[in-house]
């Protein structure tokens, strides 16, 4: 029977169920599994940023010791093997489609970033597999490289059917609305900012192992995916050609995703395919210099912006022209992350009459450009934010106060921007206001006159942000250019002895479903947390789902689980109604107890369960016998979190370090499930920031070489460059799920980075520095206060 | 090829391998014993770390041969009967992990922190995992786990 205990449900912070397997390496991760009679495969990927194929010679790396099998593109072409897709797109402005170029897994005649997939090298052992690649001889004919983003549209042409490297021109907002406004503004604001290129670093690099069963004509995969679902249907329906229901595709225990783990790549397709010509399981790990290489990577736009105020410094207009670097291919949501998760976003959380944007997405000969971690928000934000922080600056003002006047009243809500999107709910001023204590706000500029004593320089630097994620309503995002739905499913089963199964179709690489889930079905009915198991990432055992991303899990996946709850509610009052012998209406659920309303006429959770699936005494007239219930929520808006972040920096002028020396954020997330889970994925999103900020960077030389192409040229952050954090909410109830729960996971990698680099500017600003770009290293501070120095003494 | 033997969280094991193989796949795939990770091939992230006679090795950077007749401890080594060690308890009850992939050589690494310095400040903390990525958590926790870990050592 079910434990009684509620304490761990709903807003405790329970301590997480999947901790213990993890703890004592128990986790089972895709490279942890292993099949007998498995071979291995290991890529032969492309030296070049672009060339043209000429001959492969596969002759020797053929009689290699070990070898089983060798496939390039025309093994591809020849059994018409699909490759991935993109999985939204969008209108241009003069109403054409986006121009999608085809994808093959191995590349078919030309190649178009380095790292791309050339030769599947298969053999007994990796070893053996990477020994024979070592023979594989490839002519290429060298191609001129398409590096730089700005002049991306008069370089070579990558596609044949993507002129001027342009996949899109997208717009969005009233053109003539904000050119007036920007004409007529009292101080008009301009700036440009980069928004630098991420890659993803999930510390489980992506792996995949497939086997085929002749008997049963299906296959299995096990890969490193963020949603097995999509997985299947792109493998199954766009790549391979074989019904859905002969792929199994299970994600098994996943080591981080961060958006890099969203899409179906190349090497799990080849996995497949190559399970059944060969009828032995394939297997594959990328090693690290793989994963920079051939992972997508994210971010990398060129912002344009101009902001128009009034007279009293109330912002009347705003344009944003962007290019957005997409790489060689697109992706399942390439398109989507620069333009509809990025241009609606503009209006942030201020009011702002006229806004337009134009966006373009342009092909480089780099790996591709997909979602990462807030996914066109936090390039939103990082704009938006440092224009605000501009403006204050141009006009004389406090930033924190030229925000608080220009941000959307409480009253005001729904909110409808100029940009699409209405805001449900929020209240921008009291995580302003609470942030700005808890980093003592009022008591900085004596510590910056400290700090000046000590001879460094300090900043402090704010973002305001909102996002908008739980991503979406279906019908708003087929109109907008999706080509899935953006539900989730939830199934409920309840055991006779009581116990209760959740099958979900989100995905926790990392999030701690197990946790969050259980204590949400615990709380609803009424019994221990350790009643609850949740089941995900196989898409046998789960209905359907469309995965995580977007912080969608819980707004949307939690949304679900209630509904299905609801039900199972529903059908077990009908039936303790009828073991007590009243009407359905006056028995009340409450603290896992069916009770008579008015009598102490009572009958536990566990006493139903049992009924149901031993009907002996039954509303057999009215039911079916079993206790399970499946649920799928489609939401009827985005949820949009919100808060403010603020950072203060102090600067060594003689290094130009940046020692980051405090952090305060408050987050409205709506209501939380599991505050101690909620602010450990605040602290990873602060993190992602402050390295996207100070330390990373993905760097392609002008031959389209990625130069950071491992730990040591690429700057992870590590334990030693972060501060503790102070994290603190605010609570505005998302009106449109039954949680009231809005979304934590990308939060702190939207807010950090414009925060950290307003500290880096305020710091500087006595001196004269105006900009600073990202990620502001040593070498960049240091030039910075060089040449402001140098400027002075003129 | 190798004979391997030593002795693996108390067991004695051999193998014969070839000369070449890493520790970490002798543990790995020899061994069958997954729990200690592979997150990069520079020895950088720190996934891989286990004990080799008590001191923190990054396992894809020693060859199996060169732990001929030592001790080797895994994360699969360190719970007792009763229950996790310290260090482990310590990241449970302070959200220290997120996705678990790097947790291992996280826990393993800070268990010879603790050991070599049994009171560490924060800085010393931080400083000490420097050698250990965490791309999920922000550290945050994970400092605070250690610092929990050693006061529960030292009990």
């Amino acid at each position: 029977m079910p434990e009684g205990s509620t304490k761990d449900g709903i807003g405790a912070s329970l301590r997480r169920k999947e901790d213990k397997r993890f703890l004592t390496g128990s986790g089972r991760y895709t490279d942890d599994i292993t099949r007998p009679g498995q071979l291995h495969v290991h890529f032969v990927r492309s030296v070049h940023a672009h060339a043209n194929i000429k001959a492969i010679r596969t002759d020797a790396a053929e009689a290699a010791e070990g070898v089983v099998a060798i496939y390039t593109g025309e093994h591809v072409a020849a059994d018409g093997i699909g490759g991935p897709i993109c999985g939204w797109v969008v209108t241009n402005r003069d109403g054409s489609p986006t121009n999608e170029p085809p994808h093959p897994i191995l590349a078919n005649g030309t190649v178009r970033y380095v790292g791309d997939h050339v030769v599947a090298v298969i053999a007994e052992t990796l070893e053996q597999a990477m020994n024979a690649a070592e023979l594989v001889e490839i002519d290429y004919e060298v191609l001129a490289p398409v590096v730089d983003l700005a002049n991306a549209a008069s370089g070579a042409q990558l596609h044949e059917n993507v002129p001027n490297n342009m996949y899109f021109d997208f717009e969005l907002g009233d053109e003539a609305a904000a050119t007036a406004a920007l004409d007529s503004a009292a101080t008009v604001v301009e700036l440009e900012v980069r928004n630098n290129r991420l890659i993803p670093n999930a510390m489980e690099p992506r792996a995949a192992l497939a086997e085929y069963d002749h008997i049963d004509d299906a296959y299995t995969l096990f890969t490193t995916s963020q949603n097995p679902h999509l997985t299947r249907l792109v493998i199954g329906a766009f790549m391979l050609n074989i019904p859905e229901s002969k792929l199994r595709v299970v994600a098994p225990d996943v080591g981080g995703g961060f958006g890099s783990k969203i899409y179906v790549y190349p090497e799990e397709a080849v996995c497949t395919w190559a399970s059944k010509k060969l009828r032995r399981p394939i297997r594959w790990t990328a090693d690290r210099s793989e994963s920079f290489l051939a992972d997508a990577h994210g971010r990398d736009h060129i912002n344009k912006i101009r902001m128009g105020l009034d007279k009293d410094n109330r912002i009347t207009g705003l344009r944003v022209d962007t290019l957005a670097n997409l790489g060689a291919y697109l992706g399942a949501f390439s398109v989507v992350t620069p333009t509809i998760l990025h241009a609606p976003l503009l209006s942030g959380c201020y009011k702002i009459p006229a806004i337009y944007t134009n966006v373009k997405g342009m092909a480089t000969t780099t790996a591709r450009v997909d979602a990462y971690r807030g996914a066109g928000r936090p390039e939103a934000t990082y704009l938006l934010e440092r224009v605000m922080d501009t403006a204050a600056r141009q006009v004389g003002m406090d930033p924190a106060e030229f925000r608080r006047m220009n941000f959307i009243p409480k009253d005001a809500f729904p909110y409808q921007t100029p940009v699409a999107l209405q805001y449900d709910i929020g209240d921008y001023e009291p995580p302003l206001d609470k942030a700005m204590e808890m980093i003592d706000y009022k008591g900085f500029e004596a510590r910056r006159a400290e700090a000046a004593g000590r001879g460094k320089y300090r900043g402090i630097g704010l973002s305001s942000y909102i996002e908008a994620c739980g991503i979406a309503p279906s019908a708003v995002a087929g109109a907008l250019g999706a080509r899935v739905g953006l539900y989730e499913s939830a199934t409920v089963r309840v055991d006779p002895t009581g116990t209760v199964n959740v099958f979900t179709g989100a995905h926790s690489h990392g999030q701690g479903h197990d946790t969050t889930f259980a204590q949400i079905v615990a709380d609803k009915l009424g019994i221990g947390v350790g009643s609850v198991e949740i089941i995900h990432g196989d898409s046998d055992r789960i209905p359907f789902g469309m995965g995580t991303y977007g912080s969608r899990s819980l707004a949307v996946g939690g949304a679900a689980i209630v509904k299905a709850v609801d039900k199972i509610v529903d059908k077990a009052k009908i039936i303790a109604a009828h073991l007590m012998e009243a009407a359905d209406a006056d028995v009340v659920f409450a603290d896992g107890k069916f009770t008579v309303a008015g009598t102490d006429n009572e009958k536990g959770f566990g006493e139903i369960a049992l009924a149901a699936y031993v009907p002996h005494n039954y509303p057999h007239d009215r039911l079916e016998p079993g206790l399970e219930e499946t649920a799928f929520y489609d939401p009827l808006n985005f949820t949009y979190p919100s808060g403010t972040h603020i950072a203060e920096v102090e600067i060594d002028p003689s290094t130009g370090v940046v020692d980051l020396v405090d952090w305060a954020c408050c987050d409205d997330f709506g209501n939380l499930i599991n505050p101690m889970i909620v602010e450990g994925q605040v602290h990873g999103g602060i993190a992602q920031g402050v390295g996207q900020a100070l330390l990373e960077n993905a760097h392609y030389d002008e031959t389209g070489q990625l130069i950071t192409a491992s730990y040591m040229d690429y700057c992870m952050p590590r334990a030693d460059d972060l501060p503790n954090f102070k994290v603190d909410y605010t609570v505005t109830a998302c009106t449109h799920n039954d949680l009231g729960v809005k979304g934590c996971g990308e939060a702190g990698a939207i807010a950090s980075p414009p925060a950290l680099i307003n500290a880096v500017i305020d710091a500087l600003a006595p001196l004269g520095v105006t900009d600073m770009s990202m990620p502001a290293s040593p070498e960049k501070v240091w030039r910075a206060i060089q040449s402001a120095q140098a400027e002075a003494a003129e | 090829m190798t004979t391997v033997s030593f002795s693996l969280n108390g067991k004695q094991v051999s193998a014969d391998v070839p000369d070449n193989t890493l520790l970490v796949n002798f543990i790995r795939e020899t061994m069958s014993m997954t729990g200690t990770h592979v997150g990069c091939d520079t020895s950088q992230c720190g996934a891989c770390v286990v004990h080799v006679e008590c001191e923190s090795v990054k396992s894809c950077t020693m060859l199996a041969a060169a732990a001929e007749g030592t001790s080797v401890t895994t994360i699969e080594g360190i719970a007792h009967d009763d229950g996790l060690h310290p260090m482990q308890q310590a990241f449970h009850e302070n959200h220290g992990l997120q996705c678990g992939f790097c947790t291992p050589g996280m826990v393993m690494a800070a268990i010879e922190l603790v050991k070599e310095n049994p009171d560490p400040s924060e800085t010393e903390i931080r400083e000490g995992l420097e050698g250990n990525i965490c791309r999920c958590t922000g550290y945050h926790n994970i400092v605070k786990s250690v610092q929990a870990g050693a006061r529960m050592m030292g009990e």
